[in-house]
């Protein structure tokens, strides 16, 4: 195959030009991993050059590191080796097209949101948020677009955006987190296929929170989106994404990067409710989360905040972090991760303070059930410019049952005298005399863990945009369903 | 009517006998006093009334209105009307006292088949409650104990049992700890809940609850069993005489 990108582009131009791919082997590229692939991908997506260049580089960047065994080894979870070339890199509905409103989306795709509780066609209708939704490798459909384009802000999938937004993806892609950054975020950027993209421009506060919904449906696919959200001067918006995945007893590697940039005085909170399938209660099966999730706060007094939500997936590795570089800025981070059967979860975040009069704010809840092992690590690290910083971490495990772990490795480097650090650990058990309280009061079980567990998470429930919250409490209660005897 | 009915009940903790065999009938509309010596078993008697699991009951009976409380897990014995309060009220963190109440309410009324109470009819409810025992509404979002004195705890268990109205209510050691301001305030709560359709059992230490509760009848416990039982003036001639002066009883029960 050639390496022209002038070839490329012209296949891809007309693809796009041609609209929807009808072939049913051309919804799927064929398993395997070379540059083949990677150049079918960004052409199957019509990319402009300076893409399928970067998208190489990534390529060879991550061949190298894969040649090297350089897989990271060092998260405290365990699974066995992953054959990255038995995977389907690019699996898209049959009916892609370029949409030119929901009425379109395939009702097969739109009833699975239904199914999923995000019903997109009454999103029109419900004022509040807007979603764009993701099915396997591709978005399907973004809610909105009309009304936010009115404040000048765009909300579209990536591929849109690549098409239409090419300065400032090229402008921002890669600028927190580079495609040299780890191994998975090397091969997101090889094969990234979509994901969101945000931008809220100068002095615009977002009149509704902007969410998107992944699905991986296919079978032997992984997926693998981006985000790039970039709040311009004195922006505001807050960012919602949940996700989900049918049972299958094969594991399916979820392999995302997301970058939110921040510039001055401008805030981005970032909400996650993580549910991937976590597997079966032998440990078969399950998604491999392994995610790279980071924000620069660029600007001065700007704010990041990140809230997550982690109960599926079999393996989690993922560490929202916040690069603090202006001036004044904040970093947040709130975490619940549960681990139920044998979930593994590896997660926590890093604060790099580098501007001056930073702040940090870490609060990470850990509950650990069944055979589950949960992870904190968490990374502080003040740079010598950095006076005046500080930083709060709250590190809490809750054990359900004798079978399960809690583990923290909290690591603190400091390189200014004058920063003030804080860091507080606990590690308890479900009391039985506090189930047996709740009890008495006529709750059974089962509501009492449940009620013990939400209010220890509620410190970063309390973060999350309200109906939100309301899921991920449910979800805990669904998630540590047997987990109580 | 039979409330309570206690018949022979043994029961034991790390298969060390606690309970020996203890008798009582309790009738609806009456109070109830257990009183006796540290290690008598009064608190296990309550646990094991209210189902904890880590009792064992090895022998006996007893019927809550009519029922095998024995066979019932906690929360049903909580919905069938069953409430005690507790010794040492335990923490919830991060769950408000009003979120907490709510849900237990609920639970009961729907296992009742009534309907569930939203916030809005909830509050007004749990407020009237709260001034009963004059306490101030920020414990309405205060998380459940965290934080409260020993006082504002045992004042918090009798909001609880006000709002739950059950038929059988036990209270264990509920005077313990309190100052008289904070005694005579619970005691208040409590008889504003006597009614001829409830039966409270009074488990204490110390006569001075009964100077404001006044119980129609007195039990004495020791080493397991039930000694000696009488009107109110047991209480009086207990705190006189010492818990050794019932002891003889014991001996001879024997």
């Amino acid at each position: 195959m050639t390496t022209n990108a002038e070839t490329i582009r012209d296949l891809a131009e007309r693809e796009y030009k041609w609209g929807f791919i009808t072939e049913v082997e051309e919804d799927r590229v064929p398993k395997g991993l070379n540059e083949d692939i990677v150049r079918l991908i960004s052409a199957k997506k019509g990319e402009p050059a300076f893409m399928i260049e970067w998208r190489l580089k990534a390529y060879r960047h991550w061949a190298s590191l894969e040649k090297s065994q350089a897989e990271p080894k060092w998260a405290n979870v365990k699974y066995g080796p992953i054959d990255y070339q038995d995977i389907v890199y690019y699996s898209a509905p049959k009916k892609k097209a370029s949409l030119k409103s929901l009425d379109e989306v395939d009702p097969e795709i739109l009833r699975t949101y239904d199914k999923l509780g995000i019903p997109l066609l009454e999103q029109q209708k419900l004022a509040g948020v807007a979603v764009d939704a993701v099915f396997d490798s591709v978005s399907v459909a973004t809610t909105f677009k009309q009304k936010l384009a009115e404040k000048g802000v765009i909300f579209c999938s990536f591929s849109e955006a690549v098409q239409n937004h090419p300065e400032l993806v090229k402008k921002y892609l890669g600028s927190v987190v580079p495609y040299t950054d780890n191994f998975f975020a090397a091969l997101n950027a090889a094969v990234f296929t979509d994901g969101s993209f945000v931008y809220v421009p100068k002095g615009v506060r977002c009149p509704m929170e902007l969410s998107t919904y992944f699905r991986i449906n296919a079978a032997e696919t992984g997926q693998f989106e981006r985000t790039l959200i970039i709040a311009d001067e004195g922006a505001h918006v807050s960012y919602l994404e949940g996700c989900t995945a049918p049972i299958r007893d094969e594991n399916q590697l979820h392999a995302a990067v997301v970058e939110l940039v921040a510039l001055d005085n401008a805030t981005i909170k970032y909400s996650t409710v993580q549910n991937w399938y976590p597997g079966d209660k032998e440990g078969r099966g399950g998604i491999y989360n392994f995610v790279t999730k980071r924000g620069k706060c660029l600007g001065q007094n700007s704010k990041i905040s990140w809230t997550q939500v982690e109960t599926g997936s079999a393996i989690t590795w993922k560490y929202p972090s916040c690069i603090l570089m202006g001036d004044n800025s904040v970093g947040e981070f709130y975490s619940v991760a549960l681990t139920n059967n044998y979930q593994q979860a590896d997660t926590g975040t890093k604060m790099i303070h580098i501007g001056k009069n930073t702040s940090s704010t870490v609060v990470s809840k850990g509950i650990s059930a069944g055979h589950g092992q949960n992870t904190y690590r968490g990374l502080v690290k003040i740079q010598k410019g950095a006076t005046g910083a500080r930083n709060y971490t709250q590190c809490d495990s809750l054990l359900i049952g004798d079978k399960c772990g809690a583990h923290t490795f909290p690591y603190i480097e400091v390189k200014n005298a004058s920063a003030r650090m804080e860091h507080e650990a606990s590690t308890s058990k479900i009391g039985e005399d506090q189930i047996f309280y709740l009890r008495q009061r006529g709750l059974s079980s089962e509501e009492a863990v449940s009620m013990i567990i939400n209010g220890f998470c509620r410190q970063v429930f309390r973060e999350l945009p309200m109906e939100f919250a309301v899921e991920a409490q449910k979800l805990l209660s669904i998630s540590l369903e047997g987990s109580v005897g | 009517m039979n409330m309570l009915e206690i018949k022979n009940l043994h029961a034991t903790v790390n298969n060390h006998e606690i309970l020996k065999g203890v008798d009582l009938v309790v009738n609806a509309g009456e109070v109830h006093s257990i009183m006796g010596p540290n290690g008598s078993g009064k608190s296990t008697l309550a646990q094991v009334l209210a189902r904890r699991e880590t009792y064992e009951v090895t022998e006996g009976q007893v019927l809550l209105n009519g029922k095998d409380l024995l066979a019932m897990k906690p929360e049903e014995a909580a919905c069938e009307g069953l409430f005690m309060a507790f010794q040492y009220p335990v923490e919830i963190p991060g769950i408000s006292n009003a979120y907490f109440l709510r849900a237990a309410l609920n639970a009961i009324r729907k296992y009742r088949g009534e309907e569930e109470l939203d916030a809005m009819d909830f509050l007004p409810l749990l407020k009237e409650k709260m001034r009963l025992l004059e306490m101030d509404e920020r414990f309405l979002n205060r998380p459940v104990n965290e934080g409260f004195s020993g006082g504002e705890k045992k004042r918090n268990e009798i909001v609880q049992m006000a709002v739950l109205e059950p038929k059988m209510a036990i209270l264990d050691e509920t005077d313990s700890g309190l100052d008289i301001d904070a005694l005579k305030i619970v005691a208040k709560g409590v008889s504003a809940m006597r009614s001829p359709e409830r039966a409270i059992l009074l488990v204490t230490h110390y006569q001075r609850v009964l100077d404001y509760i006044v119980p129609d009848y007195v039990h004495v416990l020791v080493d397991g069993r039930i000694v000696k039982s009488g009107g109110p003036e047991l209480a009086l001639e207990l705190e006189e005489k010492g818990y050794g002066w019932a002891e003889p009883a014991t001996a001879q029960a024997r």
